[in-house]
């Protein structure tokens, strides 16, 4: 046994109102930059829809993934290390930034410097690759809310392996959202497509990173990775792809996605695995034994003799528990109702989903029966192949009875709590009537209903100073530099350290690079308004010019 | 003056090739890239790249017994003369007309895709220059010189190549080059000139050929930098233990 700790998230679609805040606050946070303006590190899709960049699911097009050669063993997709080589001076399966989208800006200069004139001027589109006048057709989220379905949904990959048994009808149809980021997978193909070995899984958290410094930008790893969350960056040249918000994270706070997300649906802990059982689960013939086969590398964090590896693979006691106190752990094999995005690319993926009942409970409910009732939910899920099927498609590879019995535990949760909330006496029938007990589904309903912050995000701090923290007692300079490790009981530096945040990161770097403890020298990076008459700029309000070289 | 061209400019260029890529390793690894731009069009890159970066494999490789392999090794081993040149002129040519019509439609491509073309920079621009002329004048002496003789035969074997060779163990020999006809002169000077660009353009992406990556292991792990924020300690404070 070989014990690794994972940092992994799960988001209840249920609950995502499709608002796109999670992926406008990560651009803010990290690709709002020249060369990146088409890069969504987060983005939330319609399904049925085609994803972005468009049918990036269709993996006989992408040839994304790993695959099972003849002998049962794994081999990358799009071919072994000598082909990828060989193939080297042009990547045969890069998506175009067609596929994706051109990015776009106004000229809104012409509306204020446009002569006066009968028709009042309109800023219009121009490219942000080319320059030009462009014409806008498409975008990350061209097909939101099942915009211009008739034309492009029949194209979604998932639609079509379920659509030669059921026709589909735009009329019948149901949408839900689903946000996407890296899955920092535990078999990342991305990584096992870079030539350069720039990719690499943290040992520590398993984030998946790009060295900026090693990367060459030979592209492959975004052919690599069947999700598509590798980008590449065209000015600078270099791949870059979801970070999981690694700065954040290591001092304890959840990413930017998951801290604005405005349906509060998404969970992050940790994971411990054996990393010894990854090869041989993600090699599994039968696709839809994938999902077990992925459950089964989870570790239980209270077996006393996982504590022991752990301890002797160097996981500090903290993470242990924080480990135990996980709600990934509890949703994905407590209450088994998180499941994998697309088991069957065998990367071992770790954002799993909560899959929606909403889709169910609307047509209920549009028959003017109970939505809440057990045996209408129940009867529903039965009826309701399509939606199934493509959840299914999603989730299990096509494997409908894993999401039946997540969609009938959801429904149970639902009847069996709006019995309490109605005062009345609650029926066990229902949680046993999907294999749990009461508590359990009190528990659940707990977890997923109105978990405060704190146990939703359960992220232990990093370990920098771990090992050799007791000798820097003796060591180290007693005016310890911010995060240094040890600190004093007075003064600027006493206290615990301040966690960096996108606020407060600047001012977190001043400090620690500046020569004096209370601030900057001088009256330079001082403001004070008081005795500002109002005319010019107070002084210290603005960095001095010319003085930042 | 042929001691200035075939002595000095060269080790110049050299020494500006050799520091310039350690400069630019120790300082710029974050721009030591390919520079793609297959993002932005696909369909000649498709054609056009293979067929020269295999084209420049083959003319490489080329080089590299032309120059550094004597002609009395070759002669050791019961290579006569004839067949050597058939084999090289053979080799050499069909190399070089895949690095040509490659060179061509890349060049095409980048001067007609109006994404590419504003993406590249002023050095993409010289380095292009130089990188054509050297090919272009390397076909002339395969062509002009070894297969039609004009300006009479020339064995570069006993010429250019024993200049180069006594160039790179420094004891340079400039006369056997101010004896060599004009094309390969020239040649051989826009070469290194081009070797003194080398560091400073996206030619650097030619060192970081990835062959490691036959043998690595698939999943690369790698440990959390050992620092917390975002600046490694100062020089001088950096932790014990
Ligand atoms: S989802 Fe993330 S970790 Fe997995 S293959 Fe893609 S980029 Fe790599
Ligand atoms: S912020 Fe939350 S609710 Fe809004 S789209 Fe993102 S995941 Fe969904």
């Amino acid at each position: 046994m070989r014990v690794m700790a994972q940092m992994a998230m799960v988001m209840n679609l249920d609950k995502c109102i499709g608002c796109h805040t999670c992926s406008v606050t990560c651009k803010q946070a990290w690709t709002n930059r020249s060369g990146t303006e088409y890069i969504w590190f987060n983005n939330v899709e319609t399904r049925p829809g085609l994803g972005y960049p468009r049918t990036y699911e269709d993996q006989e097009k992408w040839q994304g993934g790993w695959e099972l050669n003849k002998r049962g063993r794994m081999k990358l997709k799009a071919g072994g290390r000598f082909r990828k080589l060989m193939t080297i001076f042009s990547n045969p399966k890069l998506p175009s930034i067609g596929e994706y989208y051109e990015p776009w800006t106004y000229d809104y200069a012409t509306l204020t410097d446009a002569p006066a004139q009968e028709h009042s001027p309109v800023a219009r589109p121009k490219s942000l690759i080319s320059g030009k006048n462009m014409k806008i057709e498409w975008s990350a989220n061209w097909d939101d809310d099942l915009g211009g379905s008739t034309a492009n949904t029949h194209r979604d990959p998932m639609l079509k392996k379920i659509a030669d048994k059921v026709k589909f009808e735009f009329e019948q149809t149901f949408m839900f959202y689903l946000p996407r980021i890296c899955e920092h997978c535990l078999n990342p193909s991305c990584a096992a497509s870079c030539p350069s070995g720039a990719i690499y899984k943290r040992e520590e958290d398993g984030i998946v990173l790009v060295d900026q410094d090693a990367c060459r930008g030979w592209r492959m790893c975004v052919s690599g990775c069947p999700y598509k969350k590798i980008y590449f960056n065209h000015r600078t040249g270099k791949a870059e792809k979801c970070t999981f918000c690694f700065p954040r994270i290591e001092v304890g706070l959840p990413t930017v996605c998951s801290e604005t997300c405005v349906g509060r649906l998404r969970y992050i802990g940790l994971m411990l695995y054996d990393a010894d059982k990854v090869l041989a689960a993600a090699s599994t013939t039968d696709e839809h034994g994938l999902y077990e086969a992925q459950r089964d590398v989870f570790l239980d964090p209270f077996d006393p003799e996982v504590i022991r590896e752990a301890e002797k693979a160097g996981i500090a006691r903290d993470w242990i528990d924080a480990a135990q106190r996980s709600p990934i752990y509890a949703l994905i094999n407590t209450f088994k109702v998180a499941l994998p995005l697309h088991p069957e690319y065998r990367t071992m993926p770790m954002v799993w989903y909560i899959p929606p009942l909403s889709p169910v409970v609307e047509v209920v409910a549009e028959t003017g029966e109970d939505a809440e009732d057990k045996g209408n939910l129940f009867a529903a899920i039965d009826a309701l192949r399509i939606p199934i099927e493509y959840l299914a498609e999603l989730f299990t590879a096509g494997d409908v009875v894993p999401v039946d019995a997540v969609l009938k535990k959801l429904a149970a949760m639902r009847s069996y709590m709006r019995d309490i909330n109605m005062g009345r006496e609650p029926d066990a029938s229902i949680p046993a009537a999907v294999g749990m007990t009461e508590e359990e589904m009190y528990d659940m309903y707990r977890l997923l209903a109105i978990a405060k912050y704190e146990e939703r995000y359960v992220i232990p701090p990093a370990h920098a100073e771990q090992a050799h923290s007791l000798e820097e007692l003796a060591t180290e300079c007693a005016v310890s530099e911010y995060g240094g490790g040890q600190n004093d009981l007075f003064g600027e530096g006493s206290g615990a350290p301040t966690p960096i945040a996108v606020e407060n990161f600047q001012m977190l770097q001043d400090r620690q690079t500046s020569d004096s403890l209370a601030g900057p020298d001088g009256k330079k990076g001082r403001v004070n308004l008081l005795n500002w008459d109002g005319k010019g700029s107070p002084s210290g309000i603005f960095p001095p010019k010319g003085d930042d070289s | 003056m042929s001691v200035f061209l075939f002595v000095v400019v060269p080790y110049v260029c050299l020494t500006v090739f050799v520091a310039g890529h350690l400069w630019r390793c120790r300082y710029d690894k974050f721009g030591w890239t390919t520079r793609s731009s297959q993002l932005y069009e696909n369909r000649l890159l498709r054609i056009g790249s293979p067929l020269f970066h295999f084209g420049m494999l083959g003319v490489v490789g080329g080089h590299v017994i032309g120059l550094l392999v004597p002609q009395s090794w070759t002669d050791a081993v019961g290579i006569t003369e004839h067949m050597y040149h058939v084999a090289a002129v053979g080799g050499g040519l069909a190399a070089g007309v895949m690095t040509v019509v490659g060179m061509v439609i890349l060049i095409y491509r980048r001067r007609t895709t109006g994404p590419v073309f504003s993406a590249t920079t002023v050095m993409d621009k010289v380095m292009y220059a130089f990188l054509a002329i050297v090919i272009v004048l390397g076909m002339w002496n395969t062509i002009a010189g070894s297969i039609m003789t004009i300006g009479g035969e020339y064995n570069y074997r006993e010429g250019v190549s024993v200049w180069y060779r006594s160039f790179l163990a420094f004891q340079p020999d400039a006369a056997l080059m101010a004896n060599a006809p004009l094309g390969f002169q020239l040649h051989a000077l826009v070469a290194f000139g081009l070797f003194a660009l080398w560091p400073f353009t996206r030619l650097v992406h030619v060192f970081s050929a990835p062959v490691g990556y036959l043998t690595r292991p698939y999943i690369v792990y790698r440990s959390r930098d050992d620092q917390l924020g975002s600046h490694s300690p100062r020089r001088g404070w950096d932790r014990v233990g």
